[in-house]
């Protein structure tokens, strides 16, 4: 009896149907795709995408060159040279990130003590020549003063837990 | 009479049913398989001798990377391995977040697994309705840590944020008007827990449409029962551990035989198969999953209760919190000390091994007192699984060649470090 019910199972495709009819229901279900370029997905505050480099509000850099991104840098994609400016303060002449080699961990953000290296939401990036993904200072605080007031509501969404 | 010859035929590492580099040089007699020779290392990058080389933080991102198919999970076995040899108190919420986490990263592996092996034996379907569970998840693989995938979430001593109280939301565009995109919100209104609330109880529903799609299904069953079969002694005799284990019927589960982190309070069971084919497996991962649900259910509930810190307080280990970095002298030299020299551990060696997605994922540190592991040694599952793969294929077709690597859930960041 068993084999025959198994045949007539078998016989009249029904776990096929079956089958079918989950992927006929979802064919009918309202899209979750989400159409790229027209829009995004939501995006986590203390997401990590490109970095940048903060100003305090009065435009001064943050970044006094203590090195402690350099050092904690798992890929070692920083580069930092400091020298004393004319008025006795301590800054860097020279703050590469090289994104090729960066790995995206977030160390150098978490180790920072004065909130100058951040990385922002950005994703949507790119680089046509060989080069063009190494991030010099001017290009990091350009990055910084354009999308300072992202940046600075993130962190401040994200304080309480850090 | 013509003289017959067993044809060697290569197979990857561009092949698409090879996940990954995979390179596969088969001896063939016609269509069966004589003799199946892996070749690895094309995605060597020698983690361990580069952990040799970093502070016990820098290692951390580098985990993500092995098996990246199940990110934390890697990282857990790592700072376990510290802590054995540091000695560092983790607080209770950071363990539960620990569990939930590896519990959410099993689903993950399991889904692009059973999606990846739908692909690979005609079943285009799954992959579609798995990815779409998937985004659920690394969507609070973002919410908790910043990244999609590699995470960098575990440190030494815990975790390194508490769960957000908010998740983010759709925008409205063009595509998706304010109505639209209101009952795309609807279940990212509340905390990250809720979130994930809600996915645990919208899943089991998701695991049943897979099943229904899967289980009975005429091709599915002729693709892999009988194919691959692995008696449990010699799953045992050739290191076999998770799913491959359970699968030819051996109850061998790091999470019950030796409990870490709370696995101990946590409610689950271990499925084990009967036959020991690719069939019998896929039955266990599926039932993993819907396990994996209930623990994750069962740590949403404890973590709702008990708020609390989720990182040591021992300033030599873990750093302090931002706030009083910046006010407090002695808190900013802790901060500079552990972000550059990092932290000493004394001499000695540990192991630690984690319930890996796919096995016994061990990482064995020796210490010589420095702020650098001496060595560190990788216990990838996958290695010995895919050492089985001669064995495993002997005497079967080509086109079972591909459900076999399916079936060992093959991921070459780990195989190859």
């Amino acid at each position: 009896m068993k084999n025959l019910i198994d045949f007539f199972k078998s016989f009249l495709l029904l776990e096929l149907l079956k089958g079918m009819s989950v992927t006929g229901k979802y064919f009918f279900a309202r899209h979750v795709t989400v159409e790229y370029p027209e829009e995004k997905t939501p995006q986590s505050f203390r997401f990590r995408g490109l970095h940048a480099q903060r100003r305090y509000p009065n435009g001064e850099e943050r970044c006094i060159g203590c090195k402690l991104c350099e050092a904690v840098c798992p890929a070692l994609a920083i580069k930092i040279e400091v020298a004393e400016r004319a008025d006795g303060t301590r800054r860097t002449t020279q703050y590469d990130i090289d994104l090729v080699k960066c790995i995206f961990c977030g160390f150098c953000e978490e180790s920072c003590p004065v909130d100058a290296i951040v990385e922002t939401r950005i994703y949507e990036y790119h680089g046509e020549n060989r080069g063009d993904l190494y991030y010099t200072k001017a290009m990091l605080l350009a990055n910084g003063d354009k999308h300072e007031a992202q940046i600075a509501a993130d962190r401040a969404a994200d304080a309480k837990y850090r | 009479m013509a003289e017959i010859k067993n044809y060697t035929m290569n197979f990857g590492p561009q092949h698409p049913a090879a996940h990954g580099v995979l390179r596969l040089v088969l001896e063939l007699d016609g269509e069966v398989i004589e003799r199946a020779d892996p070749h690895i290392g094309l995605l060597h990058r020698a983690t361990e001798k580069l952990a040799e080389h970093k502070t016990f933080l820098q290692t951390v991102p580098y985990m993500d990377r092995l098996d990246y198919v199940s990110m934390m999970l890697n990282e857990h076995a790592y700072v376990m391995a510290v802590e054995k040899l540091a000695g560092i108190e983790v607080p209770i919420r950071a363990q539960y977040i620990r569990v939930m986490y590896d519990e959410i990263t099993r689903i993950l592996n399991h889904l692009l697994w059973l999606g990846a092996s739908g692909i690979d034996l005609g079943a285009m379907t799954m992959f579609f309705y798995t990815f779409r569970e998937r985004e659920d998840l690394l969507d609070a693989y973002e919410a908790v840590s910043g990244a999609r995938l590699h995470a960098a979430y575990y440190r030494p001593g815990g975790v390194y944020r508490d769960l957000p109280d908010s998740m983010p939301q759709y925008e409205a565009s063009k595509v998706h008007n304010a109505a639209a995109v209101k009952k795309m919100n609807e279940n990212r209104q509340g905390s990250l827990l809720d979130f994930l609330e809600d996915f645990t109880n919208r899943f089991p529903g998701y695991v049943d449409e897979y099943e229904t799609l899967l289980t009975d299904n005429r091709i599915w069953k002729q693709r892999t029962v009988g194919i691959g079969v692995v008696s449990p002694e010699r799953a045992l005799a050739l290191g076999f551990t998770g799913p491959m284990l359970r699968g030819s019927g051996v109850v061998w589960d790091l999470r019950k035989k030796q409990p870490y982190e709370v696995y101990d309070r946590i409610d689950f069971d271990i499925p084990v198969g009967v036959e020991g084919d690719c069939y019998d497996r896929y039955l266990v991962r599926v039932e993993e999953m819907r396990q994996s649900n209930r623990i994750i259910k069962q740590c949403i509930d404890w973590l709702r209760k008990n708020p609390g810190p989720v990182m040591a307080d021992n300033h030599k280990f873990a750093p302090p919190r931002r706030e009083s970095m910046k006010q407090n002298m002695e808190e900013l030299i802790h901060h500079f000390k552990l972000f550059s020299e990092g932290f000493h551990v004394p001499a000695g060696e540990a192991y630690s091994a984690v319930e890996h997605a796919k096995g016994e994922f061990g990482i064995y540190l020796v210490s010589d007192g420095a702020n650098k592991p001496y060595r560190m040694k990788i216990r990838a599952p996958g290695f010995s699984h895919l050492s089985s793969l001669n064995e495993m294929t002997k005497g079967h077709m080509i086109a079972d060649v591909v459900a076999i690597i399916g079936t060992q859930d093959i991921v070459f960041g780990e195989i190859d470090r």
